[in-house]
Formats: structure tokens, C-alpha cells, sequence
């Protein structure tokens, strides 16, 4: 953190604010979206209550705990390992989801760097945790780790695609790639000349918002697709011979990560931060907070998902990405250009 | 086992080491060609539910040859029945099949019933009936959850093991053993019913299928499910009949063979009436199905068997100290996991002579060489869980 901070200062006092707070909304993240839907929805479904009592109310300080016992435990590197890869991989899944919130806007200045090439950089950053997991799967010396690595490069590589495809439709309808641009797109639009909501893009992209989230889940490694973690088949998958902190690493990027892409769902396909009848220097102020309720919209979604499905098979997996969601999304994108050509 | 040598030398494998040497042959004409891998899955490893090894070669996800490893958890049952007496005995054997224990004793206490040549009175025998169907249920259940589980899906098992725990409150209840009633005694049971057991039996039966139909519509009527388990360990009939496969696995393949029907009759069965269910694919969805299927046959004879039974004692007069006249008797059951068996042989003691345990998850397990050739890895799992055995049961 330090690091970051040292090399920020120099650009400017603001910029290392943002970033600190782009650090601490990932933890922060992880445990909201990790107390809210893997104890507490995740237990209410299996008709159960989850932990009652840490914190007091309804188990909330559970994950707190649960982190400190990982950070006491011991940091075990198996003897076969390579031992400085199997370090640095969780770092790689963390810092993937750090360098996405970046350009995810949370009002209309409250944003780390508006970039131009917004949707494009976020996808790009956001497959480079697939190299923190081969790096886990390979460097582990263990055939589990090994086979859920493989599977995890395969299924990102396969899920890519569809998730580009889902995004490009928001992309030409918003005529811009800044998200900045997309959510004012949506909040400025307009429904056959209704101003009343603005025009957020699940209504004329909902084949695109069905995509990205099932490419999403693929790319979260979250059931039906969590083959790299099969915990029935590989035990853990690539995070098998982690302990401690590193493990913990790995945990926070996961639900980090869901954070980050339901964060992006939400900014692309329900307005991100705005509201259509808020304008000006007030939605500095409200913005985090509709874009934290839309994000948990789509959040729920996932985990419902997560929490309802049997697994693919890998081959069955791969052939839903090509034959299916690829097509789908070709088409998507194509009817949406001769809309936005017609109209 | 070293990591080279190849697992076995049961057959079936010889047509796989064929298979390898050509591989070996094409690699000269192949510029990439990836070794085989031996992966290790067990003893400790969620899918195996128990201690059971299975040592897979591997090539990419594909599996060349498996090999159950079996044996962590024996615990010499056969032996030590010979230092118990008969009473005694029915202790060890709770524990063969755990999760379906009333049904482990039924078999070895008609055994020894039949040496003595004593009959348990009529209610005994329905009760008898009763409690094995309810351990059946039980067993089924928590099957039909756990299914779910090990192709991926969580809430299922949840469920599975939150509606087993009413048919195990009702075993409980009537024996004051959740897992371990060892209820039966030579000539009838320990206790007769508790009060208002039969209202809540009832109750409780009426719950399970609506466990069932939710478990059709989660689980069995699910496309990722169904995607991940029709077609998958397909077991030709008369191939399962070869490796002495039995009970519901049997019947997933088509064949018509219950014990209960087909057997030398026992306990009520012979008075009831019930369907024997069959499915002709053989595959893994088959085995849900069927089990599925028959958990709510189960409820159906349970509901039966409440209406019809007859008052009366719940033990016939034995002596004190049970001594088994000189003899031999086979028992085989339909017991949850497949056909149980007890071979007692008796010189005129206290305890048994010597009894050899046929248990049905020992030779469902046995085919699985034969069975998990050519499949991928997440098909293990689904193998696995579909033929659903007990460690216990294949162990002993």
C-alpha cells in the first residue's frame, strides 16, 4: 500500500485518496458481499441461519474474525513449490480487481481516472487475474492445483468473448467506451422521448445484460461454472495448497472481483451511479450509494445463480461459450447496429 | 504404489495397456504429446465420502484406468463376530451400513431366528418392516441431496440432510438411536411403539414427499444436471448383473430384481403391496430416478404397513441365554444399498461359529475399473455419487 501511495503522491494529493480508497473498498467489498450473500442469503436458502452471534447483530463481524484467523495462521509453501510465483499469485488476482475499480465512475468527479477506453481497459485488467491463477495452479507442484489452472485459463480464454460481445452493444448504443460517458448516456436518454427515467440500457440491452452476466460468472469462477474450484471434484482447484493470509488473498479477490463486475454490470446496464432526476454536485454525495444498491441488484443475481446450480462439465462449459453465447452475442451486437442506423 | 507401475492387474485392463502402446507407437509420428498422470483421489477427498482410494491415470481430463483402493476402514467385523454372542453381535453390524443401520440388523437377526427356529410375533415383524423402510428413506434422502452436492450444486444437500433428520427423529423416537438403534432382539424387538408414533410417522411421511417433489424440481428437473448425468456411467444390465452390482443400481439398468419381491420372502413384504421401479438407460440420471422413485414407494409401504398393523406382543418367548443350535443359514435382504447377505455358521454356542458379510457397496464398487474408462474427470464424481455406496458397507 505503501508502494501506491509513494508513487501516487507525485501526480497529486486527490489521486492518492481515490487510490486508497479504491484499496480499501476491495476488502470492504468482499466482506459486505461475503457477509451479506455467502453467510447470510446463502444460509437463509439451505434453511438455515448462518453464524447469529459475532458482532451481535445477526453474525455481521463473522468475516472480520474469520479474517484475523487467517492473517495468525501459518504460511505454509509446499517443499516442491516455486516458491516466488507461489507467493506473488494471489497478489496478481488482488491487484487484477484493483486496477478495474479504477475507472469504475461513483459520481460525476468521484472517480479515480476517467479513462476513454473505460469498458475496453476494465475487461483487458480484469483477465489478468487468470494469470495470478495459472501462476497458483503451476507453482503449487500439485496435479489438483494443476488441473483447476488449466481449466481456469481455458474457461477465461472461452468467456472473454462473450463478455466483449455483451459489452459492445452498451458501447455503440452509448456512441463511447468512458463508463463516465456510458452512465451519462443513460442518464441523459430518453424512452421514445420520455424523460422519466432516462434510458438505462437493460431495457434495450437485455440480451447483452443476460450475457454479461452469465460470462461474468464464468469469469468469477462461481457455479455452474467453478470448475477450477470444483470442491467436489479438485478439492479446492488451484487454491488448494494455499494457507493463511494468501488464501485469504485469493478469497478477497474472488469476492472482490464479484464486487468489481457487479459494479460494472451495474454501471452499464442500470446507470451506475446516477439517478435521472438528480443532477449536479448532490449526486457526488448519493452516487456511491445507488450505485452500492444497484450493484447489489445484480449481485444478488449471481449469487442466487451461485447458490441454486449444479456445475458444467469443462467441454460442456466450452461449448455453451461457442456455440450458444457467441452467436447470441454477434447477433445482439448486429441488430443493435442496425438499430442505431436506422434510428 | 509408485507412480510408474501401472495400478492393476484385474482384467479388463489389458485392452487399456493396448490402447497406451499405441499411443507410445503414435508419438513417434505426433510432435506434441502429453504423459499420462497419476492422480491420487483419496483417501481424503470429499467425493470419495469415507476412505475409499482411487488411483486414476490420467491423460488431460480423461481417465485411462481407475483403481479402487479399498480397505482404510476395515475393522475385521466377520472376525470379531465370532469372540460376540448373537446379541452382542447385532452392535457391530449397526455399524456396517450407518446410515441405514435397522436395516444391517434385520438380516442377521432372521439368521439366527431361523437356526432357533423361533418365529417374532406378527407385530414385531411389521414393525420390523416399518423401521427398514424409514431407514431407507432415510438413506434415500440424504442421497437425493447429496447428488446435488457432488455435481456442484449446494443447497440441495442442505436440504437432503434437513429432511432425512425427520425420518430420523421418528427412528429415534421409537429405538432412542438416531444412527445405531441395535433394536432388534432375537425373537423381536426391544420395545413396542411409542405413543402417538403412528400420527407422526404419518405426519412425517406426507413431509418427505414434498422433500421428493422438491428434489425433482431442484435436482432431477434440472438441464445442467440432467446435461451432467444422462448418459454418463451407463451400466449395461448384464454387465451389472457380472459384477454382482445389485439393489437400486441394478434396477437403474433395466433389470427387474427386488428382494423384496423376488426373494426368499420376508418380514411383512409378502403381505404388501408395492411396485418395483426400473429404468432402461443404466446411466447416472437412471440411479437418481430410480432411487427417487422409490423413496416414495417406501412412503407408500410405510403408509401401508400403518394401516395394517396387528396388536399383539413385539417379542416371542426365547430363553435367557441364547444358544444357536449347530447349523447353517443364508439370509440375503433388500437393503437400501443393494442386496445384504449374513452366511451363519453355528457349532451350539453362545456366539456364532463364523459369518461371512456379503455387503451390497463392495461389489457396487467393484465395477467401477470397468465403469470409469474413458470418462473425465468431473465424471468420477457423478460415477461416484450415483452409484452411492458406504464405506462402512464396502470395508466392514
Amino acid at each position: 500500500m505503501n508502494v501506491v501511495l509513494a508513487l501516487q503522491i507525485g501526480w497529486g494529493t486527490t489521486l492518492a485518496i481515490k487510490t486508497l480508497v479504491v484499496l480499501a473498498i476491495i476488502p470492504l467489498g468482499a466482506l459486505v458481499l461475503g457477509y451479506v450473500f455467502l453467510l447470510k442469503m446463502m444460509s437463509h436458502m439451505q434453511s438455515r441461519l448462518g453464524p447469529m452471534d459475532p458482532g451481535g447483530f445477526h453474525g455481521w463481524f463473522q468475516l472480520v474474525g474469520d479474517g484475523m484467523k487467517f492473517l495468525q495462521k501459518e504460511d505454509i509453501i509446499p517443499d516442491e513449490a516455486d516458491r516466488r510465483v507461489f507467493a506473488a499469485a494471489p497478489a496478481v488476482v488482488v491487484i487484477s480487481t484493483f486496477l478495474v475499480f479504477l475507472v469504475i465512475p461513483m459520481g460525476p468527479d468521484l472517480v479515480v481516472k476517467n479513462l476513454d477506453v473505460g469498458v475496453f481497459y476494465a475487461l483487458a485488467v480484469s483477465s489478468l487475474s487468470v494469470i495470478g491463477v495459472l501462476m497458483a495452479g503451476w507453482a503449487s507442484a500439485n496435479k489438483y492445483a494443476l488441473l483447476g489452472a488449466l481449466r481456469a485459463a481455458g474457461q477465461l480464454i472461452a468467456y472473454e468473448l462473450p463478455l466483449l460481445l455483451a459489452v459492445t452493444g452498451v458501447v455503440v448504443q452509448a456512441n463511447t467506451m468512458s463508463l463516465q460517458g456510458i452512465v451519462y448516456a443513460q442518464q441523459n436518454g430518453s424512452i421514445f422521448g420520455w424523460h422519466g427515467v432516462g434510458n438505462p440500457f437493460i431495457l434495450t440491452q437485455f440480451v447483452g445484460f443476460a450475457l454479461f452476466l452469465v460470462a461474468s460468472q464464468a469469469e468469477l469462477t462461481q457455479t455452474p461454472f467453478d470448475m477450477p474450484v470444483a470442491e467436489s471434484e479438485l478439492v479446492a482447484g488451484y487454491m488448494v495448497e494455499y494457507t493463511g493470509f494468501r488464501f485469504l488473498f485469493f478469497f478477497i479477490g474472488e469476492f472482490g472481483t464479484a464486487t468489481a463486475f457487479a459494479a460494472l454490470a451495474a454501471t452499464m446496464f442500470l446507470g451506475g451511479w446516477s439517478l435521472p432526476w438528480v443532477h449536479g454536485g448532490i449526486a457526488n454525495w448519493i452516487g456511491p450509494f445507488v450505485l452500492f444498491a444497484k450493484l447489489m441488484f445484480v449481485a444478488f443475481l449471481m449469487f442466487w445463480a451461485r447458490f441454486t446450480y449444479p456445475r458444467l462439465r469443462e467441454d460442456q462449459l466450452q461449448a455453451l461459450a461457442w456455440k450458444v453465447l457467441i452467436p447470441i452475442g454477434l447477433l445482439n451486437l448486429l441488430i443493435t447496429g442496425v438499430f442505431k442506423v436506422a434510428f | 504404489m509408485s507412480t510408474t507401475e501401472s495400478p492393476t492387474n484385474a482384467p479388463g485392463f489389458e485392452v487399456d495397456r493396448n490402447a497406451i502402446r499405441q499411443l507410445a507407437d503414435a508419438q513417434i509420428n505426433v510432435e506434441l504429446d502429453t504423459g499420462d498422470m497419476i492422480i491420487n483421489l483419496g483417501p481424503q477427498h470429499p467425493a470419495t465420502h469415507g476412505t475409499l482410494r482411487l488411483v486414476a491415470r490420467l491423460d488431460g481430463e480423461r481417465v485411462l484406468a481407475a483403481d479402487p483402493v479399498i480397505g482404510y476402514m476395515h475393522r475385521g467385523y466377520e472376525k470379531l463376530s465370532e469372540f460376540r454372542t448373537y446379541p452382542q453381535v447385532t452392535t457391530l453390524i449397526n455399524r456396517i451400513d450407518w446410515l441405514s443401520s435397522f436395516a444391517n440388523e434385520v438380516p442377521f437377526v432372521d439368521a439366527a431366528e431361523r437356526l432357533m427356529g423361533v418365529e417374532a410375533p406378527p407385530r414385531a415383524v411389521w414393525i420390523r418392516t416399518i423401521l427398514t423402510e424409514l431407514s431407507r428413506i432415510a438413506t434415500f434422502v440424504l442421497f437425493l441431496g447429496e447428488m446435488g452436492l457432488q455435481v456442484g450444486a449446494l443447497t440441495p444437500a442442505f436440504y437432503g440432510f434437513r429432511d432425512r433428520e425427520h425420518v430420523l427423529n421418528l427412528i429415534e423416537a421409537a429405538t432412542g438411536g438416531r444412527f445405531h438403534p441395535n433394536f432388534n432382539r432375537i425373537g423381536g424387538l426391544k420395545d413396542d411403539l411409542p405413543w402417538g408414533w403412528i400420527a407422526e410417522t404419518r405426519s412425517a411421511m406426507k413431509t418427505i414427499l414434498d422433500a421428493c417433489d422438491v428434489f425433482e424440481d431442484l435436482v432431477a428437473g434440472n438441464e445442467i444436471f440432467l446435461s451432467r448425468t444422462r448418459g454418463i456411467g451407463v451400466i449395461p444390465g448384464d454387465i451389472g448383473t457380472s459384477y454382482g452390482v445389485s439393489g437400486s443400481n441394478l434396477r437403474a439398468s433395466g433389470v427387474d430384481w427386488d428382494l423384496r419381491r423376488d426373494g426368499r420372502p420376508y418380514l411383512a413384504y409378502p403381505d404388501l403391496d408395492f411396485q418395483v421401479w426400473t429404468h432402461p438407460d443404466g446411466d447416472s440420471f437412471s440411479r437418481y430416478w430410480v432411487r427417487l422413485q422409490e423413496t416414495r414407494e417406501s412412503v407408500r409401504m410405510v403408509l401401508q404397513l400403518l394401516d395394517g398393523l396387528p396388536a399383539g406382543p413385539v417379542m416371542a418367548k426365547v430363553p435367557r441365554i441364547i444358544k444357536v443350535p449347530e447349523g447353517e443359514v443364508w439370509v440375503e435382504t433388500e437393503n437400501p444399498l443393494g442386496q445384504m447377505g449374513y452366511y451363519v455358521v453355528s457349532k451350539g454356542a453362545t456366539g456364532p461359529f463364523r459369518v461371512k458379510i456379503r455387503s451390497a457397496s463392495f461389489s457396487n464398487v467393484s465395477i467401477l475399473p470397468w465403469l470409469l474408462k474413458g470418462v473425465y474427470v468431473p465424471d468420477i464424481v457423478t460415477i461416484l455419487a450415483s452409484l452411492y455406496f458406504i464405506l462402512g458397507d464396502i470395508d466392514r
